[in-house]
């Protein structure tokens, strides 16, 4: 599968993404700096990774969301190829428009930082079939601005799509709903706060990450 | 001239932030305040002298940048 | 010749903290008077924060060599062999001031500058350690300065993408003026591509990158080097603005450079920023240097030179090229968006030359202001030794059980949790343990590889203020240890020395008692200094710090599958204490925390026992027979024991031989050091007791893993439900005041 990973400025984990794509799918993804208008020819999957894009002043991925890149990203989730968003990228697709609703300041006012349980809300998406009847993970999460809100209507309209895919088993942050992952209408296009790039290691957090993105090589 | 352009959260969306400034205040012995909101304030300087035509790009750079829809509004003054 | 130059005074003298003495060789070496830019750089150059004055003649006492040593004190940081061709570069330095005096920037441009210490020598930085220490939990400014602090750190580390993986937090009415906020950084380079200060020759361009420069925090070398009064907290505005973003594209930026081989010489600007930069490149490679001011980016407008000089803007770094290479810095600054342009040249001069406007403004050699700094052998007297204190001498407790609850939910021993789950400990991924994790060190693989770095950050201050020998040795001690009971082999070690006023006396003596007891320590386990930082004058209205020489130690763990922690014993498995006990409780925990006294002499370090238990202990490891390893410090057995049920949630049964001579709460509580607390099953017991017996080591059954409750000989039950509640629950409760806010 032919991935590509955007990176911005103040992209930190970019690495982490190179290396969990590289892992499942073998194949070293392209790494496609911000001012770039394309993707490189003949992209399947495009990672937006974690971190502080252009120092996350304004709002977190604000300015990210009006880069170079992101007309190239837009357009490639019109064709309905799977575009994955963690933390900043999630952030990202938020202010983007890609997916409904924001991604505002922890309730708690601080940083945190853990490995959080997580509950899969949706295990028939591209993003999640091959967790099979697993339903619970732990997955790291370590964010400021991670509440996600959306107001009554847009929450009562995703949940009834299934459009939410992973909820917090114990929220941290103050999400509505306990949200941690929705995907757009189509199914193509996933954003969410936990990081399963950083969960593709047993010496490192752990392989509950692994099969988000075995699910991907299936449907790519 | 120069733009000022107050942004704020939507009423009715949490300010977790500004509940925190006014857990302070009250602590202080402010118990006069039951209630904080915060927000921005982004000042532009900008060329040219037709306040109308400045004021309806300064909204559009509201619309796509400065501020999110999905939870902020704004308003600008033009001076 | 006349003494001042036109519009200084010897008020203005006074006011850059340099005394007659000095001022007196200031005239001699330019043999005139110094004008106003030249007093700044010989004041800035000259405190005790750039020119170790009063600690130079004492840090020669360390060893700074050994076969793993690539590089020890004198660079940016110091870097160590790790095989395969690569290195660990590392340093610890402190930022107390500034984070007393603003927490949030001034802990936060603590961790941008220990940053570019270590990527300054062409390392990319893999982890964050602190050593934090905040007075009595208390009083009136303690909360606000643990929240600074705290998200400080936190906010620079996470936003620059390094994880923070450990370091440790103390609470002691002694720091209640002068917090001490250290920060150590760890990076990863080939051993072949190290990048030095020195290396410029004569005519090389000096390029400038990073952030403009504005008039922040000018004089904050020389802050860092007063002592406060009350009115310090006036002096904010001297205290810089960190930006993390900037940070981390200029690590991209250098990393990017540094693979091209366009560098002569590079330097981060630290504290007195450009002037020290320049000086360090031009005293080490022994050249000259002029500077065109009018061609330093500039934030402000009208910045005179001696505000350029003086500015201790963040995230800036000063470049000597070879000649002809500009443009490869241009284009990789251009692609990250930061300033970057030539400001200069080296020259033959060995003379600092600066031009503003078309005139000379400074004229200087540059070896008085380095090298030939001036130097302080400060008269000392050790303190007194105070007497030992044993067990036998202390009133027996009634209930065991509720004193280790007493202790593991006091201020130092409780769990920091609402501290470290602010910081991003899992970036870059290959955090195998940090704070989070049982583990004595935080353990970070070297990326692509099965092998990986353990790393710590101890002191016991108390122990150095009852006695600064002893204590130094201590420090060193506990690091080795801490080290060796991941598996691993320690190798160096980096410090960040924390005193008060060295013109004191008393104040001198500890100093000297530390240094010599840790240099000591580094002999005996060959652990050598490679890196480090003084911070003195760390008082309030006469006051001192307890003396705090923290210890930042290094280690390579070769084979990951071949390590330990202390979370992984399960029922039925043996406990044993290596290390001999005799129940010594002088400034321990324990008396500290129950019966309310400092007193009594710090326990004896006997460096060989260290030495051959730890030895032992690491073989063990390494053998595959140990389930779960803790090193023994504050608390004692019973501490460790407590640690160790937790993480492994399952209870442990202590058996005290009551013929022993030593008393059940010195077997339980006392602090002997050189000792680790082991878990293993059965079988694997038998065989390292058997080995223990064969090498002559003292190793002694302590009890058995079982149950819910931490025990006595059947009794003093502790309940694990309990114990965590209250560990987890002392800082929460300290730092509620901010959640309710929040509600």
């Amino acid at each position: 599968m032919k991935s590509a990973v955007i990176v911005f400025p103040g992209s930190n984990c970019d690495r982490d993404a190179h290396d969990a794509i590289e892992r499942v799918t073998g194949e070293k993804p392209a790494m496609v700096w911000h001012q770039e208008s394309d993707l490189p020819e003949g992209t399947e999957f495009v990672m937006i990774p974690g971190g502080f894009s252009y120092g996350d002043y304004l709002r977190c991925g604000a300015m990210a969301s009006r880069s170079a890149i992101l007309p190239a990203v837009v357009a490639h989730a019109a064709t309905g190829a799977p575009v994955l968003g963690v933390c900043n990228g999630f952030q990202i697709l938020t202010e983007s428009g890609l997916l409904p609703g924001a991604l505002m300041r922890n309730a708690g006012l601080t940083f945190v930082c853990e490995k959080a349980p997580l509950k899969i809300d949706n295990g028939n998406t591209r993003f999640t079939s091959r967790y099979g009847s697993t339903s619970e993970l732990i997955i790291p999460i370590a964010h400021h601005d991670g509440n996600y809100f959306a107001d009554a209507e847009t929450l009562d309209r995703i949940e009834g799509e299934g459009q939410v895919v992973f909820r917090y088993g114990n929220n941290p942050n103050g999400s509505q709903r306990d949200i941690a992952g929705v995907m757009n209408e189509q199914g193509n296009v996933l954003g969410m706060m936990p990081h399963p790039e950083r969960a593709v290691d047993e010496k490192h957090g752990g392989t509950d990450g692994l099969a988000l993105f075995e699910s991907l090589l299936g449907s790519a | 001239m120069k733009a000022k352009i107050h942004v704020y959260l939507k009423p009715g969306v949490l300010d977790p932030q500004g509940a925190a400034v006014a857990g302070a205040l009250h602590n202080m012995g402010y118990e006069e305040v039951t209630a904080a909101r915060q927000g921005k304030l982004i000042e532009l300087d900008l060329t040219g002298d037709d306040a109308d035509a400045a004021k309806a790009r300064v909204d559009e750079m509201c619309q796509k940048l400065l501020s999110n829809p999905v939870i902020e509004s704004y308003s600008i003054e033009i001076a | 010749m006349t003494q001042y130059a036109d519009g200084i005074t010897a008020e203005i003298v006074a006011e850059h903290g340099i005394n007659d003495e000095e001022y007196a060789i200031i005239l001699d070496r330019l043999g005139r008077a110094p004008n106003m830019v030249e007093l700044g750089i010989f004041s800035v150059m000259w405190s005790e924060h750039c020119s170790y004055k009063s600690s130079r003649a004492h840090l020669g006492k360390f060893p700074t060599s050994g076969e793993k040593v690539i590089q020890g004190p004198g660079e940016n940081a110091g870097v160590i062999d790790i095989g395969d061709g690569q290195a660990a570069i590392f340093k610890m330095e402190s930022h107390n001031h500034p984070s007393y005096i603003e927490p949030y920037q001034g802990a936060a441009t603590g961790v941008g500058g220990i940053l570019r210490d270590v990527f300054t020598m062409g390392a990319r930085p893999v982890a964050l350690l602190n050593a934090l220490r905040f007075g009595a939990p208390d009083h009136e400014k303690t909360q606000h300065l643990v929240g600074g602090v705290v998200a400080g750190i936190g906010g620079y580390g996470n936003c620059v993408g390094v994880p923070t993986v450990g370091g440790e937090t103390n609470f002691h009415e002694g720091y209640n003026g002068n917090i001490l906020v250290n920060a150590m950084a760890v990076g990863l380079a080939d051993a072949d591509k190290i990048f030095y200060a020195r290396g410029a020759e004569p005519g090389q361009p000096i390029v400038y990158v990073g952030s403009k420069t504005g008039r922040d925090g000018i004089h904050g070398a020389t802050m860092a080097s007063a002592e406060f009064d009350d009115e310090s907290e006036e002096k904010r505005p001297t205290v810089q603005v960190g930006d993390p973003f900037v940070e981390k594209k200029l690590i991209e930026a250098c990393l990017e450079l540094m693979a091209t081989d366009a560098i002569a010489a590079i330097q981060d600007m630290g504290a007195a920023g450009l002037t020290s930069s320049s000086v360090e490149m031009a005293d080490k490679g022994g050249i000259g240097i002029k500077l065109i001011m009018d061609d330093v980016p500039q934030r402000e407008e009208n910045m005179s030179t001696y505000e350029m000089m003086l500015s201790e803007s963040q995230e800036r770094m000063l470049v000597i090229m070879k000649p002809g290479r500009e443009d490869v810095a241009k284009a990789i600054f251009e692609k990250w968006e930061l300033d970057v342009a030539v400001i200069g040249e080296t020259t033959d001069t060995g003379r600092m030359v600066l031009e503003h406007k078309g005139e000379i403004v400074c004229d200087i050699p540059v070896a008085p202001l380095a090298d030939d700094a001036p130097k302080y052998e400060r008269p000392y007297f050790a303190p007194e030794v105070r007497a030992q204190i044993n067990a036998k001498d202390v009133a027996q407790p009634s209930h065991m059980g509720e004193v280790l609850l007493k202790l593991m939910s006091s201020p130092n021993m409780a769990s920091k949790a609402w501290i470290w789950r602010q910081y991003d400990r899992h970036v870059m991924a290959d955090t195998a343990a940090s704070s989070e994790d049982p583990s004595d060190a935080a353990i970070v693989r070297v990326h692509g590889t099965n092998k990986a770095l353990a790393i710590t950050a101890d002191c016991t201050p108390r122990y150095c203020y009852a006695d600064p020998f002893e204590g130094g040795k201590q420090a060193v001690a506990e690091a080795w240890r801490n080290l060796t009971a991941t598996g691993a082999d320690p190798i160096a070690i980096t410090d960040c020395l924390n005193f008060g006023n060295p013109e004191r006396e008393e104040i001198m003596g500890q100093f000297v008692g530390c240094v010599e007891g840790m240099a000591q320590a580094c002999a005996a386990l060959n652990f050598p200094v490679v890196s480090g930082n003084v911070s003195l004058y760390n008082e309030t209205n006469g006051v001192a710090i307890p003396p705090t020489p923290a210890v930042g130690g290094v280690g390579l763990i070769p084979d990951m599958d071949k390590r330990a922690g202390f979370g992984c014993m399960t029922e039925g498995h043996i406990l044993m204490v290596v290390g001999k006990t005799t129940g010594a409780m002088g400034a321990s925990t324990y008396l500290r925390v129950i019966e309310g006294r400092e007193e009594g002499g710090a326990p004896l370090v006997h460096l060989d026992l260290e030495k051959t238990n730890g030895n032992f202990v690491r073989g063990q490891i390494r053998a595959g027979r140990i389930s779960a390893c803790h090193d023994l410090s504050d608390g004692g057995l019973a501490c460790a024991a407590a640690d160790m049920a937790l993480a492994s949630d399952t209870g442990i049964k202590l058996a005290h031989d009551a013929d022993s001579d030593v008393p059940m709460h010195g077997f339980l509580f006392g602090e002997d050091q050189a000792r680790y607390l082991l878990a293993a099953k059965k079988d694997d017991a038998i065989a390292i007791i058997q080995d223990a017996k064969a090498e002559d080591i003292d190793i002694q059954v302590v009890g058995l893993a079982g149950g819910t409750a931490v025990s006595v000989n059947g009794a003093h039950h502790l309940e694990l439900d309990r114990l965590r509640a209250a560990w987890e629950g002392w800082l929460p409760e300290l730092m509620e005041p901010a959640a309710e806010a929040a509600e």
